[in-house]
C-alpha cells in the first residue's frame, strides 16, 4: 500500500480546527506559566516559611511527577472532590502549572543576580520592597531569562499533544480522528509534525523579536 | 547660624559588623542649605555613615534626624518600612555606580518614583523629566536608554532622577569616583549648580579640590571616627591633625603621582 496524500484535503478542516485548539491551549498555558513562574518565584525567595513550604511541595509535585499524570489527576481526578475541570481549562492549567515551576527556577536565580545597586537606587527614591521588585527587578529578571523561557514555551507547545488524552479535540488527537477514517497514519502524522514545525517557526520569529527589543536596552 | 537647629543632626552614630566597629559614637550636624564633605581613606566608615542617613545601612546605635524627624525610630516591621519610605522620598541619593534602571529609558528612570510615589499623571511626569534633565543638560537624551550613555551621562540623568523627587537633602556617594577622569568635570558643575541654589548636600568625595571649592564644612574620617572637622580652608590648608595631615600629604602625593 503506497503512500497517498490525497485524502488530506478532505480531512484538512478537521486538522486545522485541531492546530487551532493546538494554538489556543499554547497560549493560555504560557500566560499561565509565565505569570505563575514570577508568582512562584517571589513567593520562593521572599515569602515566610510557611508559605514557602507548601509551595515548595506543590513546585516539587509538579517537577517530580509526569506531565501525563498531572492532567489525568486535574481532569479526572479532581471531579471526585467536586471540581469539574472542563478538558480544556485542565489542560491550561496542568501545562501552564508544569512550565510555571520550570520558569519560576529559571527566574529565581535571575531575580538573585540582577544587581542590589538596583534596588538600593529604587529604595533610595522611596519605593518599598514589593514596588522595588515589581517595576526594578523583576523586569529586569525577566529579561535574562527570555531566551531559556523562550525554549519552555516551545517544549509547552510539543508537551501540548498530551492533552489529547484527556480528549481535547487538539492538533494529535484531530489526526488521530482523521486517520480513524482514512487508515492513513504516515499522511497525517507527516501533516501533524508540519504543522507544529510552523508553529515553532513563528514562536522563535516572536521569541526573536521580543529579544531584539530587549537587546535595544541592554 | 551656629544657634540654629540642624537639619540633619547626627547624635553618637555607632554601627559594628558583629565585632567590628565602623562607626564610633560619629556626630555631626548640618544646616540647611550647608554643602558638608566627608573625606577620608576607604574603610574609614565615610560611605557607611553616608548610607546610615537614609537607612541603607542601619546604626547599630545612636540617633538620626531630619529636621523634627527621627529617621532611624524604633517600629514595627510594617510601620517602619512604611515610615523610612515616606523619609526617604526627602533624601535623594547618587551613587558611585549610577544604579540608572537599564530597563528604562531616560525619561523613564526619571518619572518611575513620582508617578507612582507622587501619584503624577503622564503629561505631568513628562513635564517635571524634562524640567529635571534641561537642568543637568541631559534634555536631548531623553528617550536613550542608560547603555547608550557615558559615565559622567548616566550620573547627571541618576541626579535628575534623585532631583525629581525634590529633596530636602541630596547624598553623594563618591558621585564622581567611578568615571574617567575627563568626564568628572560635567558631573562636578551639576553639582556646583546645585550648591548654587543651595541645595543642603552631604558628599563623599576623593575630590580635593572639588570639595575645597565648594563646601562649608568637611569632616576628616578614619577608622570610624571623626578626626577632624573644619570649614574646608582649614581642614585643607592647615590642618591640626597629624592623620588628617597625613592623608592629605598621601593623598595629595597619589594626585600628582
Amino acid at each position: 500500500m503506497g503512500l497517498d496524500f490525497s485524502v488530506i484535503p478532505e480531512y484538512l478542516d478537521i486538522v486545522l480546527w485541531g492546530a487551532a485548539w493546538t494554538i489556543a491551549i499554547t497560549i493560555g498555558a504560557a500566560i499561565v506559566s509565565f505569570f505563575g513562574g514570577i508568582f512562584l518565584a517571589v513567593v520562593a525567595l521572599y515569602a515566610s516559611i510557611f508559605v514557602r513550604l507548601p509551595f515548595r511541595a506543590f513546585a516539587f509535585l509538579f517537577m517530580g511527577t509526569p506531565l501525563l499524570l498531572q492532567l489525568f489527576l486535574i481532569y479526572f481526578g479532581l471531579v471526585q472532590v467536586g471540581i469539574d475541570v472542563p478538558a480544556f481549562m485542565a489542560g491550561v492549567i496542568g501545562l501552564g502549572l508544569h512550565f510555571a515551576v520550570y520558569n519560576s527556577e529559571l527566574l529565581q536565580t535571575s531575580i538573585l543576580a540582577v544587581d542590589k545597586g538596583q534596588v538600593e537606587a529604587a529604595r533610595t527614591l522611596g519605593l518599598s520592597r514589593m514596588q522595588a521588585l515589581r517595576k526594578v527587578v523583576i523586569p529586569q529578571a525577566i529579561r535574562d531569562v527570555v531566551p531559556p523561557i523562550g525554549n519552555n514555551m516551545i517544549a509547552l507547545l510539543k508537551d501540548s499533544a498530551l492533552v489529547s488524552v484527556i480528549g481535547v479535540s487538539e492538533l494529535t488527537l484531530s489526526a488521530q480522528r482523521a486517520i480513524g477514517s482514512t487508515y492513513r497514519p504516515f499522511e497525517f502524522y507527516v501533516l501533524v509534525a508540519v504543522i507544529y514545525y510552523i508553529i515553532n517557526i513563528f514562536m522563535e520569529a516572536a521569541q526573536r523579536r521580543v529579544e531584539r527589543r530587549i537587546q535595544a536596552s541592554k | 547660624m551656629t544657634d540654629q537647629k540642624p537639619f540633619i543632626d547626627i547624635r553618637h552614630a555607632q554601627k559594628s559588623f558583629g565585632t567590628l566597629e565602623v562607626l564610633k559614637d560619629i556626630n555631626l550636624q548640618v544646616q540647611k542649605g550647608q554643602i558638608v564633605a566627608i573625606i577620608g581613606p576607604s574603610g574609614s566608615g565615610k560611605s557607611t555613615l553616608l548610607r546610615a542617613i537614609n537607612d541603607l545601612d542601619p546604626l547599630t546605635g545612636g540617633e538620626v534626624w531630619l529636621e523634627d524627624k527621627r529617621i532611624n525610630k524604633t517600629l514595627p516591621h510594617s510601620q517602619y518600612e512604611k515610615h523610612i519610605n515616606l523619609v526617604r522620598q526627602e533624601i535623594g541619593m547618587v551613587f558611585q555606580h549610577f544604579n540608572l534602571f537599564p530597563h528604562l529609558k531616560v525619561r523613564e528612570n526619571v518619572t518611575l518614583a513620582p508617578k507612582m510615589l507622587k501619584g503624577l499623571s503622564g503629561t505631568e511626569a513628562n513635564k517635571l523629566a524634562e524640567e529635571q534633565l534641561e537642568k543637568v543638560g541631559m534634555l536631548e537624551r531623553i528617550d536613550y536608554y542608560p547603555s547608550q550613555l557615558s559615565g559622567g551621562q548616566k550620573q547627571r540623568v541618576a541626579i535628575a532622577r534623585a532631583l525629581a523627587m525634590n529633596p530636602k537633602v541630596m547624598l553623594f556617594d563618591e558621585a564622581t569616583s567611578a568615571l574617567d577622569p575627563e568626564l568628572v568635570e560635567e558631573v562636578n558643575l551639576v553639582m556646583k549648580k546645585l550648591a548654587q541654589e543651595h541645595m543642603t548636600m552631604i558628599i563623599v568625595t576623593h575630590e580635593m579640590s572639588f570639595a575645597e571649592a565648594v563646601c562649608d564644612k568637611v569632616l576628616f574620617m578614619d577608622q570610624g571616627v571623626v578626626v577632624e572637622e573644619g570649614p574646608p580652608e582649614v581642614i585643607f590648608r592647615n590642618p591640626k591633625n597629624d592623620r588628617t595631615k597625613e592623608f592629605l600629604r598621601k593623598h595629595l602625593a597619589g594626585q600628582n603621582a
